[in-house]
């Protein structure tokens, strides 16, 4: 079964791959099919040397593992770790961020500044840390410290999670959830699923459910905050999107992976007019950066650098023949680049001390010497220009537009009029009718869906329904593509109130409010708008509703699980693998909505997950009692 | 000789069950995993994964035997060789469960449904140009083709 990718230039750059014989995505992906049963239905425990054992779905063979752990307890096992995993991932990030603003105070780094003074004191404030006439550097230090200590707290509770609405808080220390510190819920989570520990399912998920908080309320939402103090916070910004974005006659740059550090460096790094110079020496007309997955998000928010592409397009970059060089540092990064790298003159570098990847080059970063190894990268970025190979060149023309660089503080504050900067004019439109409701459409991109339009057609079927929609990620760039996050996407595809809004403020239907560690942009969009009254007083009973079409990643299933224990429904496009055992199924999808408000839903029709999100939307509404919407259709 | 069969070379066999789970699937109303495994009656396999000794496994079924003992055993008429293929069929309307032809089939390749009193045998999947196990095996264990072709494949 041959997959169409859902974007005729992806089709065209795997013809040049077929023609060259260079494996992509979609053919590993093809080699893989069908995906081990076992492994799909969550009912393969490898988890000690008892086994490998394996449930029989078909309930002929064996209906438990040597050590006799059914199919509730094997899945609900893997879906913890998996959640753990995916927390880990954001929280490094986040501790990546809190040393780096440590040692900016102390003055060990220089190559970084506080860009974000006012947030930085909003959120020390939040830290308890006094702020008296205290230098800037100070509060950075001692907030650094404060939020390191949270890292290796043993007992109490997060002080992000005090954001949340009191409702939230209280379920989640009901249900024995509320994180005590954030590496020890990841680590639990893995000591509380070796062979022979907590095995019943309701109680191992409790771990999913910690450690993903944890993740939320505490690690990802701390790499956002920092970001924004260090990098300075997001304004709307416009940019273009897709692999056009890259140029005949410069030397192209892409930066992929995650962690803004380096990629935010670099584009400092490259308007130095020393390496600009350099650049023209080689005969280019410049340096042209570009981003990948998340980090593309990053640069873009805050220095409208081009997203080349997402997730599934990193491969496709380098096969158009003009990138030279790739700079990564962690999450998301194919093992194959390297090798689609070998028909190619582009330079791979690896860069973080957490992942090296075969075949490429290594160059350390340290944030101590940012500035200098981000020039050293650079250097040789361009001093491969020279190496391109003209014949190879296939730049395809395609790009679009979008506006990006919304935050939970500036989103509304477009919104202007009397009231900014506050939630009032959402909250507002939300009660009168105009829109129904949010949405936020997130996560990665997957050969498993077969158009590899499931964003773009769940996202235009929400707004048409008058559903604004947020967006992040992979997801967000997936969307950008299909050009809805600009303004005039609201004359095309929006519905009439939408449009209103839309039209009133200049804000695009959908908003990209950044990389998948600004998912938390969103988690406290959501207490601001609880804040603001009218609409529901906790996030649970928000006309809100969430999406992943296309996940892959265990950070999805992390993000996913923080959303459901904070009370908002998500719908996955492609199962949780969880589906061989139907208590762990039903109590994921059904049951847990009484402690927490939010609960997950499988649907792989893009257009009919919409519509559940769009049900639930209603209920949320008709329980609220809103005014039915002005311009429903009749 | 010439008849197109699946065999399993267990040289690359892993007993690693995706063959039944293909199998299963394949013979669901859905014919799609996630759905299948909540059919009732659940859809039955008609391929084993079986462990023979250490690090040795093979994926068995139906081998359609030229001198099919089933075929002589099935009292019924139920059990037959189709003319035209040579494969061993079952005619589920004749089949009255007496599982003579369980009793002599050296591979243990029938399976009894129960409820219907019938007898379950592997069909080589009609509706696809490859069985679903063959194409389900991770290491390419399992092939359709001729004898000759199997022999030249794992080079006998």
């Amino acid at each position: 079964m041959a997959k169409p990718t859902g974007n005729p230039i992806n089709d065209e750059l795997l013809k040049i791959a077929a023609q060259n014989n260079i494996s992509t995505i979609w053919d590993r992906f093809m080699e893989q099919e069908p995906h081990c049963g076992f492994g799909t239905l969550g009912v393969c425990c490898k988890i000690c040397n008892l086994g490998p054992c394996r449930i029989d779905p078909f309930g002929e063979g064996a209906q438990k593992g040597a050590c006799g752990a059914d199919s509730d307890t094997i899945s609900s096992r893997n879906l913890a770790r998996n959640a753990a995993a995916g927390a880990a991932c954001h929280s490094d990030h986040g501790r990546t961020m809190a040393k780096t603003l440590l040692d900016v105070g102390k003055g060990i780094i220089k190559d970084y500044s506080i860009k974000d003074p006012a947030k930085l004191k909003r959120l020390a404030s939040e830290f308890c840390i006094k702020i008296e006439d205290k230098s800037d550097l100070k509060i950075a230090e001692e907030l650094g410290e404060a939020i390191l200590k949270e890292y290796g707290q043993q007992e109490g509770e997060l002080t992000l999670t005090k954001r949340a609405p009191k409702k939230q808080q209280e379920n989640w220390k009901k249900t024995n959830v509320n994180p005590r510190g954030i590496d020890i819920e990841v680590v639990q989570a893995f000591s509380r699923t070796h062979i022979g520990c907590d095995n019943e399912y309701k109680h191992v998920l409790e771990a999913a459910i910690r450690a993903s908080l944890v993740d939320g309320w505490g690690g990802s939402m701390i790499a956002t905050e920092l970001s924004d103090i260090l990098f300075g916070s997001p304004e709307p910004i416009r940019a273009e999107v897709n692999l056009g974005v890259l140029k005949e006659d410069e030397v192209n740059i892409l930066l992929h992976g995650h962690e803004p550090l380096l990629s935010d460096i670099i584009v400092t790094a490259s308007q130095d007019k020393e390496l600009v110079e350099l650049a023209k020496k080689y005969g280019a007309k410049g340096i042209n950066l570009s981003g990948i997955c998340c980090t593309a998000a990053e640069v873009l928010m805050r220095h409208g650098v081009p997203m080349a592409g997402n997730f599934l397009q990193q491969e496709l970059a380098i096969i158009t023949g003009a990138v030279e060089a790739m700079i990564v540092d962690i999450q998301c990064i194919m093992p194959s680049l390297s090798e689609v790298a070998k028909s190619f003159h582009t330079k791979l570098i690896s860069t973080s001390p957490k992942a090296k990847f075969v075949g490429m080059e290594h160059i350390e970063f340290h944030e101590k010497d940012a500035l200098a190894i981000a020039k050293k990268i650079l250097r040789i970025a361009i001093e491969n220009y020279k190496n391109r190979d003209r014949s190879k060149v296939n730049i395809p023309k395609e790009k679009m537009t979008l506006v990006a660089g919304f935050t939970m503080e500036n989103v509304f504050y477009n919104l202007g009029g009397s009231f900014r900067p506050s939630y009032r004019p959402l909250n507002d439109a939300i009660i009168s009718g105009r829109i129904r409701g949010v949405a936020g459409v997130v996560g990665c991109d997957n050969p498993k869906n077969e158009s590899g339009l499931c964003h773009a057609d769940m996202v235009k079927e929400l707004i048409k329904n008058d559903v604004l929609v947020v967006q992040t990620g992979c997801s967000g760039s997936a969307c950008a593509k299909a050009g809805l996050l600009t303004p005039e996407a609201a004359f095309r595809f929006a519905g009439d109130g939408l449009k209103e809004i839309c039209e009133t403020v200049g804000i695009p239907p959908v908003l990209h409010t950044g990389s998948c560690v600004d998912n938390t942009r969103i988690l406290t969009a959501c207490c601001e708008m609880v804040k603001e009254g009218g609409i529901g007083n906790s996030i649970d009973e928000l006309p809100v509703a969430g999406a992943a079409p296309e996940w892959m990643s265990e950070k999805a299933i992390a993000i996913g699980w923080y959303f459901v224990a904070s009370g908002i429904f998500v719908v996955l496009g492609t199962p949780l693998r969880v589906l061989g055992s139907k208590n762990v199924t039903n109590y994921i999808c059904n049951e847990i909505e009484q402690l927490y408000g939010g609960k997950w839903a499988f649907e792989s029709d893009p257009i009919k997950a919409a519509h559940l999100m769009i049900g639930h939307i209603d209920k949320k509404r008709e329980a609220l009692k809103l005014k039915p919407l002005i311009y429903a259709k009749v | 000789m010439h008849l197109k069969k699946i065999y399993c070379d267990i040289k690359k066999c892993l007993g690693c069950g995706s063959c039944e789970i293909a199998c299963a699937v394949e013979h669901s109303k859905v014919k799609e995993l996630n759905n299948a495994i909540s059919e009732s009656p659940l859809p039955i396999k008609r391929r084993k994964a079986e462990f023979i000794e250490e690090g040795v496994s093979i994926s068995t079924g139906c081998h359609h035997c030229e001198n099919a003992a089933c075929v002589t055993a099935c009292m019924s008429g139920a059990m037959y060789k189709d003319k035209k293929t040579d494969l061993t069929q079952c005619d589920k309307d004749k089949c009255v469960g007496c599982w003579m032809c369980i009793m002599t089939c050296p591979f243990g390749a029938l399976t009894r449904l129960r409820e219907e009193k019938i007898v379950l045998k592997c069909d080589l999947c009609p509706d696809r140009d490859k069985p679903a196990c063959v194409e389900a095996c991770p290491t390419r264990a399992l092939s359709l083709g001729t004898f000759k072709e199997f022999k030249k494949l794992c080079n006998m």
